[in-house]
């Protein structure tokens, strides 16, 4: 009986050809994109002592403009769960009509998502100033540009959770004479339910977030006051905002982690 | 006699049934046979040889390009919408993947076999009778899972997940029972379970039930007839008395290499 000879490798397995070309081919592009654009690392060093003395200004915050800002900061939080809780309520109905494992019409289906491309466009800067333009300052133009922000950010995470689930389930409902609507509620919904709740508070946390922005164009919130410690060079004041934004980001990813174990 | 009255009211019958791909792939070439009310039948073959499509084309889980499929001697081929639902609500069905909602629970799986007997709003309100519910656990019973009611499905080893998706095909009441490699992800002791339930249902219930199978000793154990395929074609057709090993083997040749 003679050995099996072993097969030799190709020699661009052999000297990892593909992985060494991207890497190179990555390195270059960073190289050349930041030629064009003139970004200049020089002039992020020389000009990095101004950062520290802002930081150093920071470093020192004015707890006691907390019970100012605590007002605000609640309403900032209404406000980011008001809209994403819109946003991910039309959300559903789309992305079930954009996945390409429930949808057979291609047609259909790249309209959704063309429409889904076309909302996700719009800058959530440029939302809320047109909504301040219409609805005048306040939460309401912050809620409804966070709830439109969120739509077109859920469902294409959505529709991309709902085209790994197991097509077998459906396949069975199929099977026992189950309608379209009785399928996706007893094989698809089952399936993707704790993914959605997690891209839910994903969202919700970036909300908080974009909404301390929101609130420059006057879309209601922390950011109005953001806005105005900036102005008064009052980074003591800011440094305050931040901390206190940093905690409700950190509540949310605190609970949005433990429903996350309790949902699986 | 009851041959006769066999013949001349089979429950299923193919007749010069054609399944090609949209890649021109042949899937089914000119099948035609009948299956008699009450049958045990087993299909055997090399994987890709059209068993799961043939099995498919029953209750038109795939469609066919030509000929005809008659189910209670009426062709399935123009059903739409509720008639197919109806159709397929009396047609039970197993698959090699159990295919349960893993995250549910096994009640719930069971009744999701009766969807087809319910309006949708009912179902997604999951309003089902005490009535129903009741025979939910007598279908668990009939497999012997009563005590798994409340458990999650993916709790469950593949033989029970397998039992379970029987319990769900019964709770449609069904006239036939197609099983699809049912036993190709379960070990030797959990196989015999399976396919004795499915004996048990076809004998004590007089369910029609067409199994796809890869193993020729577990077909020759339970089949009351063996039919084999190959490349899509009808090469096999014989009651369980005549067939032989020789038989058997010509099904598994494969047409010499090019």
């Amino acid at each position: 009986m003679s050995t099996p000879e072993i097969p030799q490798r190709p020699w661009r397995q052999r000297y990892h050809v593909s992985a060494i070309a991207w890497t190179v081919t990555i390195v270059v592009l960073l190289i050349l994109s930041s030629m064009a654009t003139g970004a200049n690392f020089g002039m992020f060093l020389a000009n990095i002592n101004q950062f520290t003395v802002l930081l150093v200004q920071m470093s020192h915050p004015a707890w006691a403009y907390l019970s100012v800002i605590i007002q605000p900061l609640y309403e900032t939080i209404q406000m980011a769960i008001l809209g994403t809780t819109i946003g991910a309520a039309f959300a559903i109905p789309f992305s079930l009509l954009a996945a390409s494992n429930l949808v057979g019409n291609q047609v259909l289906r790249n309209l959704i998502r063309l429409f889904l491309d076309l909302v996700r466009t719009l800058p959530d800067l440029l939302l809320a100033a047109i909504f301040v333009a219409v609805f005048g300052i306040g939460s309401t133009a912050g809620v409804i540009t966070l709830a439109i922000f969120s739509f077109g950010m859920v469902s294409k995470l959505f529709y991309e959770v709902i085209e790994t689930i197991d097509m077998g389930p459906l396949e069975a409902m199929k099977s026992v004479g189950a309608s379209k609507v009785t399928i996706i509620w007893y094989a698809v919904l089952p399936q993707i339910l704790n993914q959605f709740v997690s891209y839910f508070l994903y969202t919700l946390e970036i909300n908080v977030r974009a909404s301390t922005v929101l609130g420059y164009l006057g879309a209601g919130g922390i950011g109005v006051y953001l806005q105005r410690s900036l102005d008064q060079f009052n980074y003591s004041a800011t440094a305050v905002i931040i901390l206190a934004t940093l905690v409700v980001v950190m509540v949310i990813d605190g609970v949005s982690n433990h429903l996350r174990r309790v949902l699986l | 006699m009851q041959a006769t009255a066999t013949q001349t009211n089979p429950i299923i019958s193919f007749k010069h049934v054609n399944k090609i791909y949209d890649n021109g792939t042949v899937g089914l070439k000119d099948i035609n046979f009948d299956i008699p009310r009450g049958q045990f039948l087993v299909v055997v073959g090399l994987s890709g040889a059209g068993k799961s499509t043939l099995l498919r084309t029953i209750n038109r889980m795939h469609e066919i390009t030509s000929g005809e499929v008659l189910v209670d001697n009426e062709s399935v081929s123009d059903y739409k919408g509720k008639a197919l639902r109806h159709l397929r609500r009396q047609i039970g069905m197993i698959f090699q993947n159990f295919n349960l909602v893993k995250r549910a629970t096994v009640e719930k799986n069971v009744l999701s076999g009766l969807v087809g007997y319910y309006p949708t709003w009912r179902c997604v309100l999951g309003l089902f009778t005490p009535h129903d519910r009741k025979r939910a656990f007598q279908a668990l019973d009939r497999v012997s899972l009563t005590k798994k009611l409340f458990s999650r499905a993916d709790e469950l080893s593949g033989g029970q997940q397998q039992r379970v998706a029987i319990a769900r095909a019964l709770m449609q009441d069904p006239k036939i029972m197609l099983a699809d490699e049912p036993i190709a992800s379960l070990d030797p002791r959990t196989t015999k379970a399976v396919m004795d339930t499915l004996k048990r249902l076809n004998r004590e219930d007089g369910i029609t039930v067409i199994v796809n199978l890869h193993s020729v000793e577990l077909a020759r154990e339970y089949a009351d007839r063996i039919v084999g395929l190959r490349s899509g074609e009808l090469v096999y057709d014989e009651p369980i008395d005549q067939v032989t090993e020789a038989g058997l083997n010509q099904i598994y040749q494969t047409k010499p290499e090019a």
